[in-house]
């Protein structure tokens, strides 16, 4: 089990999931899946600026990371694969390729047209959509900021939204 | 001979910090809220922080951050490959702060690498023996 977090977070690679959840679960690499920012490569530069020396980050396209998936899971390496969007999440999910694996919601904060379920979760209707998703595609799903938070499962979130006036 | 006008700060870090740390540097030299403007990422997507910073960005601007990445150093570095006049100066302490506020009338080319040596200086320990193992601990050594 070598992927052991797969996480969706604007901020991508900073001090919660740095220190946060890598304390906690000892990553050796963050994978960011993320089509815009594996072809920046100061905007990469950017963010593995405060990673520990013994951390290493990798930056792909949702396809290639779908491709390489497989060898991920057989690697020996520890990852954290982070997307900064649901829709990046989403299609790595396609074709159930998550399948039985926990996705967690880590921080997708407040824009317009997007509603409060969580202090650091804020989704709109788009993406509410992808949550189903994901969870339609086998991936259990569930947000917590921080490991040793409460973690609320996604489909918990969403029926309290129908109950929502 | 043209007037210089002061450099203004901004303490861009995480959740509480930037408030207390400046409230800590209004606290000692008594300096006015508009020198120094503490900003929090706390609940800020990292396009709403960039644009928060944006909002109090004016004239020649040091942006000072906890961290050299993570939201508040990435936001800040996105800014300063956009604003010419800011500068961004990252793992702020407070010895820092206080050397910015008495300095701040110098232009920014002289005042930035006087603010980086009183950072870097301002780190020591106890007993003061253990400082000569601080190099080989970061080469790895």
């Amino acid at each position: 089990m070598p992927i052991v977090l797969y996480r969706v977070d604007e901020r991508l690679i900073h001090g919660q999931v740095v220190v946060g959840w890598g304390n906690h679960l000892h990553p050796d690499r963050f994978v960011v899946v993320d089509d815009e920012l594996a072809t920046s490569v100061w905007e990469q530069e950017l963010y593995t600026l405060a990673l520990p020396v013994e951390l290493e980050a990798t930056f792909t396209t949702v396809v290639e990371a779908q491709r390489l998936l497989p060898q991920w899971r057989s690697s020996s390496a520890r990852m954290i694969v982070l997307t900064r969007d649901l829709p990046s999440m989403r299609r790595l999910a396609e074709r159930g390729a998550l399948r039985g694996e926990q996705v967690n919601l880590g921080g997708i904060h407040y824009a317009p047209g997007r509603r409060s379920y969580l202090p650091y979760l804020y989704l709109n209707e788009s993406e509410r959509e992808d949550v189903q998703h994901l969870l339609d595609d086998g991936a259990a799903v569930s947000a917590r900021d921080l490991p040793g938070n409460r973690r609320v499962d996604a489909d918990q979130l969403l029926r309290e939204d129908e109950h929502t006036p | 001979m043209s007037e210089v006008r002061p450099v203004r700060g901004i303490l861009l870090a995480h959740a509480a910090m930037a408030e207390g740390i400046t409230d800590a540097v209004h606290h000692i030299t008594g300096a006015g809220p508009d020198v120094l403007v503490p900003l929090s990422n706390r609940g800020l997507s990292p396009k709403a922080l960039v644009d928060e910073v944006r909002r109090h960005v004016q004239g020649p601007t040091i942006l000072f951050t906890d961290l050299p990445s993570g939201s508040c150093g990435f936001a800040a570095r996105l800014l300063a490959r956009e604003l010419p006049d800011l500068v961004v100066l990252s793992g702020v302490n407070l010895p820092v702060l206080l050397e910015f506020v008495m300095l701040r009338d110098l232009p920014l080319a002289e005042l930035v690498p006087r603010l980086l040596a009183r950072g870097r200086a301002a780190l020591g320990c106890a007993p003061a023996s253990l400082e000569n193992n601080a190099d080989r601990a970061v080469s790895g050594g």
